[in-house]
């Protein structure tokens, strides 16, 4: 049963992210951008968590929490290039 | 496995992988960038916690051992979404700046409501100048 859920999970997320990839290359503001590239990062650790599940595998928490950390920074640090052109002042 | 944790587990699955469709469908579909916020916010959070709470749950019941991984992952996932989204409106606000709406689909025409306060929006505010030393 986890199995099934599993497969449908997967297939979600990566409607998901295709959707977002749209998003990305399509939205009309810099705003649009850097907000699917967000999502994209959000709907990747969801993937990764999915894929550890599969796996049954506790290896891929770093790497989820890394991504998580590393998606918030770079949103950041885009809004702020936006905002002043800089992004350490 | 226990099997109610097995149902438990593929509930939460299903639950946090419609939720992040639905987020990024919002995404798509919604008319301009502050409505296009909120679905990527709310509902691809949750989504994710979800499929987090469902793994913290896979694993003890699978025989490993509890972890405080992805609770850690899901808190600072939780904390920090309203901020990224704040500062993504606030830099499309400034970018738009006070009356034009690139997107006026959502029917924001005009320029942004009136605050009702004797002072305007406080992201226009000019920052103070601090003295350096």
């Amino acid at each position: 049963m986890i199995g099934l859920a599993l497969q449908f999970g997967f297939a979600c997320i990566a409607t998901a992210a295709m959707l977002n990839m749209w998003r990305l290359l399509a939205g009309p503001t810099r705003g649009d951008r850097i907000l699917a590239l967000d999502t994209l990062t959000i709907n990747a650790i969801a993937l990764i968590v999915l894929f550890g599940i599969n796996e049954t595998s506790a290896t891929y928490f770093e790497a989820a929490l890394l991504l998580a950390m590393v998606g918030f920074v770079g949103t950041v640090a885009y809004c702020r290039f936006l905002l002043r052109g800089d992004i350490v002042e | 496995m226990n099997p109610i944790a097995e149902i438990v587990v593929s509930l939460l699955i299903v639950i946090g992988g419609s939720f992040a469709l639905i987020g990024s469908w919002g995404l798509v579909k919604l008319p301009s960038l502050m409505t296009r916020l909120h679905g990527p916010t709310k509902a691809t959070t949750l989504g994710v916690g979800s499929c987090l709470i469902a793994s913290m749950i896979y694993f003890p019941a699978a025989g490993g051992s509890f972890s405080a991984h992805e609770l850690l992952i899901t808190l600072f996932l939780f904390v920090s979404a309203p901020i990224s989204a704040n500062m993504i409106a606030k830099a499309h606000l400034h970018r738009q700046g006070w009356s034009i709406d690139p997107n006026p689909e959502d029917a924001i025409k005009g320029a942004l409501p009136n605050t009702g306060g004797p002072t305007g929006w406080a992201t226009f505010w000019k920052p103070r100048d601090e003295p350096d030393e």
